[in-house]
């Protein structure tokens, strides 16, 4: 059954019963206020609950109830038995629907017409007390003929419903009485039993609306008793208590698991197992009675969109999907205001006005989407709308203006980054503060409640198609699985859902850790990974560890990845995660306390804290790399390798174009003809020097950059490998020498980003003529590329390797220019472009250039940065031939090459 | 001391009861109805980046305790005597658990309301902060401490900037 239906049945089941009991005494004290004020306002609640949830017959009926009690309440009419009793009859009918609704889940048939007309009739005061209303004309004789009964049947209350004779048994709890339903029944179809005159005829009439009635009673009482004794409502302090209680359980039987651990065999250790695992099973039992489908968090969003639709006048349209994905409790009320702010904003900001809606050729109403579901022990909930997206020259002009950005940096931040910005404290776009939202205290209080709650939140907006919010938070906080680890001799927990996997690195195998300046990376498949080690970020003094033999634990967090070193690395516990005292709740690398085993107090890591102590910012490059990871963030900030060699200028190279940092020793180097050959890896690598050949010193161990290219090496010798550092390049073109694609500015200072396609010629000689041989098209004429990308740098970059492999290329950095040359006639062999782009996106260039008459047939190819997910979401595997991550030098030209030979080959 | 003729001599409106400790040879009282128990602070660890007053946390029987070096907190030398066996008063806070580490539990006194006198103003501010008053006893002075403020790190380093 639907959920909100269920408890909405479960609830006015109660409130129906408090109801009847409250009546029964305001009718033994008509002056009690309290008590009218009290049922007043129970069937005031059913009947906002069933316009709520559309339910008409229930919610005419309540309402002409209400509207009845108002009148009490208001003075306006002193209740009497009569309509005492009619208000009693309509519960009785209200009950009859709800038995319906719970077995069918829909509302009988029919209307409750007459009843509702009577309690009209009788809010206008046209229902006299009894007696009196005999000279009326007598529709309903029922109720004028057995009110005594009824008042003394009602003020008998409890008794009346203990016992029914019809079915010659007790009642049940909630059970109604057959002459109660009969008498609801009767009154629902007064005109039926106008002949009441006719005792016989009336007698069998009865007999045989007792015989329907039997057949329902049947039906609605089990449905009654059965949504009484499926849920029970306890008190949610008693849930916390037994959840404590069960924490400690958890705590007394890891204590004591190893105590038996270490004594060895006991023959306590058989009853232990069985402790063990009934704690287990109790703790997995109490864990369920916290977990609340997130659908309850939700249940107010539709009126909320509907209203917020009202105050701004839109037309929206709210999906949900994945209502039923539950979380604990506890997670559940802490990201329940920080949604409902989301939803208002998406309402207020993402959409746009309806005019600009249409003007847009977008349909009039605007959608938000909410989807939740589970991954790997956490829970995503997206919250999606198609309006404008976000306004990147705003919130960048908003930021400078309130301080939370330069205008250098502002300058270059990708527009993504500036999208974040929002997270930021005190910035809110909105030109207008409306009656929803918009007061400037919103997306930095939702990103704080979310971190608070160890989760991460994260936006993707396109220009003109929608922003998407993802949040991502774990699924309970009270028990989790932790990684233990030691760090200059402390122990920690690392919570195990932000721990991909352990390395144990060594200085000759296969994970090896490299040493850049004070930086260390681990290389881990083919990906280099930022490391830093736990006792750097606890500022504790560390132990004297060699690199050789440290373990380390590769996190994600959010989409960043990142290996803590630790000294040691112990099991993988059950904790139970206790709040830090406040002294303690500043430390931001902490989130917790718990008591281990053997009942030492340790702390608990926060992954969020050290991701930040990481200090690699909020992009993760090194994911880009990885195929598991979705790497929508990193798009455009590229981590580069500084050095020095050369010349003073600090020298710069894409970090992912490098193979591998190595130091060879100068004495193993050979000059043969000319040129310097080192012995590396079973085959000869030649050396190149930036600022041409010069003898190496002696003795003397020289860092070298490996850059590799179809199966052949180059080392660049440089002096000195400086840092690593994840900027956004903005490289000025106007390259002195051949061998630099510009400057940028790295770390404040002016530096030489390397062509590193120079000095692979450089090296070899046939390097792109060998490639071109390779593919066989040195005979052909030259292949012309149209490159579009925003990104001067990577049009930089790109640009020349195609040059260099033998297309001919033509570079743009919007899809507009791109539209010019179409208009010239100009015609190209393959289209790549990139995906995000401000105004028109790679996707809508691409859709458009399907439909072109001149370049429809053109292979378009696009680079991307972003997970196969997200690429598929925004239809960019339908729009172009191929997709090719970025920066990945070898695959684009593999990948152009196959495209224009398939291409070649259908044509 | 007249303690034990103290104790029969006022009634409990005027009176109020405080446990002793030493901190570096100075005597303090703590009022009994704040104190939660005593205990001895045993295998403490240490919490990295903690402020220099909180000497790190530990379980006492399945509570976790955060234990505040009162030294530390009133700005008095460390402890030199590596044997010492510390004290540890254990205050509820709120929800939440702490440990006071002092040198060594006196006893219990019964003092009158009446007899105390506030801090003369030349001491400390610090010490002013967190203090609720001064007993003069035979020969002693006995500074009566606030054990909230005391606790309350936060605020401290507010006072020293």
């Amino acid at each position: 059954m639907d959920d909100l239906l269920e408890e909405f049945l479960t609830e006015t089941s109660e409130s129906l019963e408090t109801v009847d009991a409250e009546l029964v005494k305001f009718e033994q004290n008509p002056n009690d206020e309290e008590t009218l004020n009290n049922i007043f306002r129970l069937v005031h609640t059913i009947k906002g609950t069933c316009g709520f949830l559309g339910l008409p017959r229930l919610e005419a009926l309540a309402h002409a109830g209400e509207t009845l009690l108002g009148k009490y309440r208001d003075k306006a009419l002193v209740p009497n038995p009569d309509t005492v009793t009619l208000i009693l009859e309509s519960i009785d009918q209200l009950k009859v629907i709800l038995g319906h609704l719970g077995t069918t889940q829909s509302e009988p048939e029919g209307d409750d017409a007459d009843m509702i007309a009577q309690l009209v009739a009788a809010s206008e005061g046209k229902m006299e007390p009894s007696g009196e209303a005999s000279a009326e004309v007598t529709e309903e004789p029922v109720a004028e003929t057995e009110p005594v009964a009824e008042v003394e049947e009602a003020a008998n209350g409890d008794s009346n419903q203990s016992y029914d004779e019809d079915l010659d048994r007790p009642l049940r709890p909630g059970e109604v009485s057959l002459a109660d339903l009969e008498r609801a029944f009767m009154s629902a179809d007064g005109p039926d039993l106008e002949q009441l005159a006719e005792e016989a005829e009336n007698a069998k009439l009865a007999e045989e609306k007792k015989k329907e009635e039997a057949e329902q009673a049947t039906n609605k009482p089990t449905v009654e008793v059965s949504l009484v004794s499926q849920s029970i409502r306890v008190n949610v302090d008693v849930l916390e208590d037994l959840m404590t209680m069960v924490s400690e359980l958890v705590l007394t039987r890891n204590q004591l698991l190893q105590m038996v651990r270490q004594m060895g065999d006991t023959e306590i250790k058989v009853p232990l197992q069985r402790l063990s695992s009934v704690t287990a099973e109790l703790q997995e039992g109490v864990m369920k009675t916290r977990m609340q489908p997130i659908g309850s968090a939700w249940k107010k969003l539709p009126r909320i969109v509907r209203d917020s639709a009202k105050a701004v006048g839109k037309k929206i349209e709210l999906h949900m999907e994945g209502e039923s994905t539950e979380l604990d409790r506890q997670v559940l009320e802490l990201i329940r205001d920080p949604l409902t702010h989301m939803v208002r904003n998406s309402c207020d900001h993402g959409l746009e006005p309806t005019d600009m809606r249409i003007a847009a050729e977008k349909p009039e109403a605007g959608q938000i989407h909410l989807r939740a579901f589970h991954e790997g022990g956490h829970i995503v909930i997206e919250i999606a709308d198609d309006g404008a997206g976000l306004p990147t020259s705003k919130i960048k002009r908003k930021a400078i203006e309130n301080g939370t950005i330069t205008e250098e940096e502002a300058n270059g931040m990708t527009e993504n980054q500036i999208h974040r910005l929002v997270f930021a404290a005190g910035l809110s776009t909105a030109k207008e503060v409306t009656a929803i939202s918009g007061r400037g205290v919103g997306m930095d209080v939702v990103r704080n409640n979310i971190e608070q709650i160890g989760g991460t939140i994260d936006l993707v907006s396109i220009g003109g198609e929608g922003t998407t919010f993802t949040i991502k938070i774990p699924l309970t906080l009270a028990i989790v699985s932790a990684l233990i680890v030691e760090a200059a001799d402390s122990r920690f927990a690392i919570p195990q859902l932000s721990v991909l996997e352990l390395v144990r690195t060594s200085q000759d195998g296969e994970h090896r850790v490299e040493e850049i300046h004070n930086t260390r990376v681990l290389r881990l498949r083919d990906t280099l990974l930022p490391l830093i080690d736990l006792a750097d970020i606890l500022d504790i003094p560390k132990k004297e560890i060699t690199s050789e033999n440290a373990f380390v634990v590769v996190m994600i967090v959010g989409e960043q990845r990142f290996g803590v070193v630790v000294d040691n690395v112990f099991d993988t516990e059950e904790i139970v995660v206790k709040p830090l005292a406040q002294v303690l709740s500043s430390i931001p690398v902490f989130s917790g306390n718990t008591i281990l085993g053997d009942g030492t107090v340790i702390m608990i890591v926060d992954p969020n804290g050290i991701a930040k102590a990481v200090n690699i910012g909020d992009e993760g490059e090194r994911s880009a790399d990885s195929e598991e990871v979705s790497a929508k963030r990193v798009e455009e900030k590229t981590a580069m390798l500084l050095f020095n060699a050369g010349g003073k200028e600090p020298k710069g190279v894409p970090l992912s174009l490098v193979t591998r940092l190595e130091e060879i020793d100068t004495t193993s180097v050979e000059n043969v003809d000319g040129e310097q050959l080192v012995q590396y890896r079973g085959g000869l690598m030649p050396l190149v020097q930036i600022g041409g050949y010069a003898p190496l010193g002696e003795n003397d161990r020289q860092p070298v950059l490996v850059f590799t290219d179809r199966g052949r090496s180059v080392g660049l010798v440089v002096d000195e490998i400086v840092d690593i550092v994840e900027e956004v390049l903005d490289v000025e073109k106007g390259a002195a020498s051949p061998s630099v694609i510009g400057a940028a500015v790295l770390k404040g200072k002016a530096t030489e980003v390397i062509d590193v396609g120079h000095y692979l010629t450089m090296a070899y000689h046939d390097w792109f003529e060998n490639a071109q041989k390779e593919k066989g098209v040195e005979t052909l004429p030259k292949q012309r590329i149209l490159l579009v990308d925003d990104n001067a740098f990577f049009r930089n970059m790109v640009a020349p390797l195609l040059a260099a492999a033998g297309y001919e290329v033509t570079a743009v950095g919007s899809a507009a220019e791109a539209w010019k040359l179409n208009e010239t006639g100009a015609i190209f062999d393959v289209i790549v472009s990139d995906i995000e782009m401000p105004d028109e996106t790679g996707v809508a260039f691409a859709s458009k250039l399907a439909k072109d008459e001149h370049w429809s047939s053109i292979p378009r190819l696009a680079l991307s940065a972003m997970g196969q997910n997200d690429l598929e979401r925004m239809g960019a595997v339908d729009a172009f031939t191929d997709i090719v991550r970025k920066a990945d030098r070898e695959s684009l030209i593999s990948t152009i090459d196959y495209v224009l030979q398939t291409h070649g080959e259908a044509a | 001391m007249s303690t034990a003729d103290d104790k029969q001599l006022h009634i409990d409106e005027d009176t109020n009861e405080y446990v002793t400790v030493e901190i570096a040879d100075q005597l303090f009282g703590i009022e009994v109805t704040s104190i939660h128990d005593v205990f001895q602070p045993l295998s403490l660890t240490r919490v990295p980046m903690a402020s220099p007053e909180v000497r790190g946390v530990l379980n006492l029987r399945g509570r976790i305790v955060t234990a505040i070096d009162a030294r530390v907190r009133l700005g008095l030398p460390k402890q030199e005597n590596e044997d010492h066996h510390e004290m540890a008063i254990g205050v509820e806070l709120g929800n939440e658990s702490y440990g006071l580490i002092i040198d060594k539990v006196g006893e219990v006194l019964r003092l009158a309301k009446r007899d105390r006198k506030t801090l003369p103003s030349n001491i400390d501010p610090q010490w002013q902060d967190i203090s609720k008053g001064i007993y003069r006893l035979d020969g002693r002075l006995l500074i009566i401490l606030d054990i909230q403020k005391m606790l309350n790190i936060g605020d401290m380093e507010a006072c020293a900037a």
